[in-house]
């Protein structure tokens, strides 16, 4: 049988991958945008798994408001990226110091 | 037994698309990977009888983000090979920090096992079971609200998107709607009184 550890491990090792995606594609912002879904997706298989294991519905709910979620903050985290590279010509994070942070 | 199989088979799928996704050159490549992640996600959680939002990860994430996504990495002339440049540079830190984060939530995960038997599996619902019914009845009854909520902030996220990318270019011909409704007709025709033309 699935066990609910095989299933919280996979999502750990999904999370990691994103997390790496991360570190190694610092700077395109439409990659740090994609690992960003990964890290999400990472989280829906928790509730996903615990909703099963648990017999508790609320879980699936929970990933319904996160994909909600996730799907607005991906349509303005790209309009954002394509003004972005209307002012800059360029995505990369480098670019980004007008506010000299 | 053949779940099993299925399991493992589409976790592999998975992680090597995963890998795929952080690791490709070309940034479509990273999003067709992307897709085929989402896929294999929405196949385990069919195999965890959670049906309905298997089919709306396919639907809007397959369907709508992902299009967006890959609408925007063609759009946009990127110089791929300045991104690429320092790629590696905190490739070890990455890869440590990855490795770091599995051992230690499979060591809590494999070790704790949060009160439940981790080698069970979980019942399987009973035949005539609507997934789709029992998520609906819980979402506009208990979570009712937080429904009216989510779509509240999707309208939110729509005004945002567009106005955000929405360009006035200068000489651009474009209706100005309040200004022909709140047009009166006394600003529009002008009545001139005259004499009829008499024959010579």
């Amino acid at each position: 049988m699935i066990s609910l550890a095989h299933l919280l491990t996979l999502s750990a090792i999904l999370f990691a991958v994103a997390v790496a995606g991360i570190f190694l594609n610092r700077k395109n912002v439409i990659l740090l945008l994609m690992c960003v879904e990964l890290v999400l997706l990472a989280a829906n298989f928790n509730f996903i798994a615990f909703a099963r294991y648990l017999g508790d519905l609320q879980g699936q709910v929970f990933v319904f408001f996160i994909l909600t979620v996730a799907a607005a903050e991906a349509a303005i985290g790209l309009a954002i990226l394509v003004v972005l590279f209307r002012e800059r010509r360029s995505i990369n994070v480098e670019d980004l110091d007008t506010l000299k942070g | 037994m053949l779940i099993e199989g299925l399991y493992f088979l589409f976790a592999a799928i998975l992680v090597l698309a995963a890998l795929g996704v952080i690791l490709a050159r070309n940034p479509v490549y990273s999003a067709l990977l992307l897709v085929l992640c989402f896929f294999t996600s929405a196949a385990i959680w069919l195999l965890l009888e959670a049906e309905f939002l298997a089919v709306v990860l396919v639907l809007v994430y397959v369907g709508a983000v992902m299009v967006l996504f890959l609408f925007v990495v063609m759009m946009l002339d990127i110089n791929l090979a300045e991104l690429r440049h320092g790629f590696t540079r905190f490739a070890a830190l990455g890869v440590v920090t990855a490795l770091a984060v599995i051992v230690e939530i499979a060591g809590v995960v494999w070790v704790r096992g949060f009160g439940l038997d981790l080698a069970a599996g979980a019942a399987s619902q009973p035949a005539g079971y609507s997934n789709t019914l029992e998520l609906g009845t819980l979402l506009y009854t208990r979570y009712a609200y937080p429904f009216e909520l989510a779509a509240m902030l999707l309208l939110v996220a729509i005004v945002a998107a567009i106005t955000l990318t929405m360009r006035r270019r200068p000489g651009l011909k474009q209706q100005d709607v309040s200004a022909q409704v709140a047009t009166r007709a006394a600003d529009r025709v002008r009545l001139v009184r005259m004499d009829a033309d008499t024959k010579q």
